[in-house]
């Protein structure tokens, strides 16, 4: 049959009989892919007078972007603050694990580490499209290690440093090379914090506040030079005070400069942070949360001890501890569940829940143009959930990499 | 002509639906035998439409051998507008049924030449063989597609400047904004219409009355361009009650009295699941 489009002569599929989540809502629309993006149908009817080669009848799942984790640590048994030969098998194995969890994106996430590591690992991070073999790499999230002693939660406190000295020139020492560098969490009460921040926000770096004992004006000013995220709100860092409500006090600024948005991390595994808590800071600023797992190398293994950076942990259900203590370490929870968890808890529309895994973390790291919604010549990177938010079935760039039943529909 | 006067909206949209559906299916289209459709846009085709939508999702009626002529299009809307005629189509019929791009009509506001534009479409119903059936609905002002009160009744495509009745009325579409609203439209002529073998008129609502009074009880006049299909041969006026509220309790009585001879042309309903042999065997429909 001859070709009846214009444009381009790839194959275009439709998915049909689903509900997708554009423009803030659940819509029964179709999904038309063509060449890995998302397809304006109407501007192929009129002006290529083109229709679908191929029809996929979703059974009435919803269609969600894929989700996009910027905080996790490893899984599967493996450790991304973990210098081993074989690393980079590692984090494909992990890109190839999350898919079957939603998630099309993400950040690999060092901890605090010594300078020899960050040297090692980092030139072997490369950003990558997401595909068959795993999620998309959108760049490392270095957690660490300018950060405050007294806030080091599981960071190993003998690798903790300062810029004081050189300012701008000590990170660079540290991290040795900022090449696929995505997201760098940082205590803003550091001397000469403002100058690094503003750095880092030139070269693109998204600079969150974390692991600190900054007090609001302090955590304000973070923001004012650049500033964006918070690194999981709550934990690891002072509490909530009427008086000085400290970095969570970001949610209900009126400092933050005009046009920007502070988004916020939570690990909402009913661990982390209590559902009440969840509850405050979406209720606070429901379009800054970014749900992360902030996943250790133990998520999607059976308990017991495994290594977290410089660390050892111990993993009991859904709970992680440095071994022997009683100090959480990162969580085991997957992104569905987190997405699951924070719809129950909070009770907020399912829209919400999906995009708070999706499009919030796309425009935190100013990728929504072609990441995080389902809108037309974003990339197709989408999920099939059930009614329930659990993965039916995972497309990277239109394609499917990631089905629930094995044996296929 | 007749005139089919049903109780609600939906039923009056039920019926202009399935008398559509008749027909098409009666016209047995195939490969090199298009039915073709003159379509309108606007809020009151809009639950005509969905019962067409329906009947195809049953797999009762199908548009593959259908081709479709739109009324007309506003001059200088992006096309992609949500409010263009184009985005109305698409998303209140076309991406819901199986009709194919090329057989669709739509005339381009944004043409670099507007009367060439026009006079193409002209061409383009020519070569489809003329309009079998032309659905449309009417103005407050009484007009046909953009043929504003003043428009020749012999008229073909052309632009159009819209009247202030008009462009109060659409903008409702536009934040009630009346600096958003467009002013020239292009428009198929009251001679274009004429000159199609079968008219369909859909006329609901309290605020069309005065208009259908004018259109069908009284003379032929330019100011009410609806009333040139007094000379057409084979119109169908489709109202609800709320739209007869203007016209002699004679006319409505007597109208009313025809409906068991006129629900013929809608019962027995046929679907395209039956076979060839069954429709042909079916007594064809009553005409006037």
């Amino acid at each position: 049959m001859p070709s009846n489009k214009s444009v381009s002569d790839a194959p275009i599929a439709q998915f049909t009989n689903c509900r997708l989540l554009r423009g803030r809502r659940l819509q029964r629309e179709d999904l038309w892919v063509r060449e890995g993006k998302i397809l304006n149908p109407e501007k192929l009817f009129f002006d290529e007078k083109g229709s679908a080669d191929v029809q996929l009848d979703c059974k009435g799942c919803i269609l969600a972007p894929g989700f996009i984790d910027v905080q996790i640590n490893g899984g599967f048994g493996v450790d991304f603050s973990l210098a081993t030969d074989d690393f980079r098998s590692g984090i494909d194995l992990v890109a190839q694990k999350i898919l079957s969890h939603g998630v099309t994106s993400f950040c690999p996430t060092l901890v605090t580490s010594p300078p020899s590591v960050y040297h090692q690992i980092l030139p072997q991070i490369s950003v990558r499209n997401g595909g068959a073999h795993g999620a998309g790499i959108l760049g490392a999230h270095l957690e660490g290690p300018f950060i405050s002693k007294e806030k080091k939660g599981a960071h190993p406190e003998h690798c903790i440093r300062t810029f004081e000295e050189n300012g701008f020139q000590d990170l660079l020492a540290t991290y040795g090379s900022l090449d696929c560098i995505r997201i760098v969490t940082l205590a803003p009460e550091i001397k000469r914090s403002s100058e690094v921040i503003q750095e880092l926000t030139k070269r693109g770096i998204c600079v969150s506040l974390g692991h600190s004992v900054a007090n609001l004006s302090q955590a304000e000013e973070a923001v004012q030079h650049g500033a964006t995220f918070i690194t999981h709100l709550f934990n690891a860092m002072l509490p909530f005070h009427h008086r000085d409500p400290g970095i969570v006090g970001l949610l209900t600024s009126d400092k933050i400069p005009a046009g920007r948005r502070v988004f916020y991390g939570m690990i909402s595994d009913g661990i982390h942070t209590n559902p009440a808590a969840l509850r405050i800071a979406h209720r606070a600023h429901p379009k800054g949360m970014v749900l992360v797992t902030d996943a250790i190398a133990g998520m999607g293994l059976a308990p017991g001890r495994h290594t977290l950076g410089q660390q050892v942990v111990e993993i009991d259900g859904l709970n992680t501890y440095i071994a022997g203590t009683k100090t959480l370490s990162g969580s085991v929870a997957t992104m569905d569940t987190c997405v699951r968890h924070f719809l129950e808890a909070t009770g907020c529309s399912v829209e919400t829940a999906l995009e708070a895994a999706s499009l919030h973390p796309a425009q935190l790291l100013g990728i929504e143009d072609r990441k995080g919604t389902l809108n037309y010549d974003s990339d197709a990177d989408f999920l099939m959930l059930d009614d329930s938010l659990h993965v039916q079935a995972t497309y990277i760039a239109g394609e499917e990499v990631w089905r629930q039943d094995a044996l296929g529909m | 002509m007749k005139l089919i006067i049903q109780e609600t909206y939906e039923q009056a949209s039920e019926w202009a639906a399935k008398y559509i559906r008749n027909r098409i299916v009666h016209f047995a289209p195939g490969p090199g035998r298009f039915f073709t459709l003159g379509l309108p846009t606007g809020s009151t085709p809009l639950g005509c439409y969905r019962k067409l939508v329906e009947y195809y999702k049953n797999g009762d009626l199908s548009f593959k051998y259908v081709k479709t002529f739109n009324m007309d299009e506003y001059v200088g809307l992006p096309r992609d507008h949500p409010e263009s005629y184009h985005s109305f189509m698409w998303n209140n019929f076309f991406k819901h049924v199986d009709i194919s791009a090329e057989n669709v009509h739509i005339l381009d506001g944004n043409a670099a030449d507007l009367q060439a534009e026009c006079d193409a479409f002209e061409d383009k119903i020519k070569a489809a063989g003329g309009i079998e059936l032309f659905v449309g609905g009417i103005g407050p002002d009484g007009h046909i597609a953009f043929n504003e009160p003043g428009s020749s009744l012999v008229s073909r495509t052309r632009v159009k400047t819209l009247a202030m009745d008009t462009i109060l009325a659409n903008a409702r579409f536009f934040d009630g904004d009346l600096s958003k609203v467009p002013t020239m439209a292009l428009t198929v002529g009251v001679g274009t219409v004429m000159d199609a073998r079968e008219v369909m008129i859909l006329i609901t609502g309290a605020h069309k009355a005065f208009a259908l009074y004018k259109a069908i009880e009284e003379g032929v006049n330019h100011m009410w361009t609806v009333s040139a299909f007094q000379q057409h041969p084979q119109t169908v006026f489709v109202c609800d009650e709320d739209a007869t509220l203007e016209l002699k309790v004679k006319t409505v009585k007597y109208f009313k009295g025809l409906m068991l001879v006129h629900n013929k042309l809608v019962e027995p309903l046929y679907s395209m699941k039956e076979t060839e042999a069954e429709r042909s065997h079916s007594k064809k429909p009553y005409s006037d």
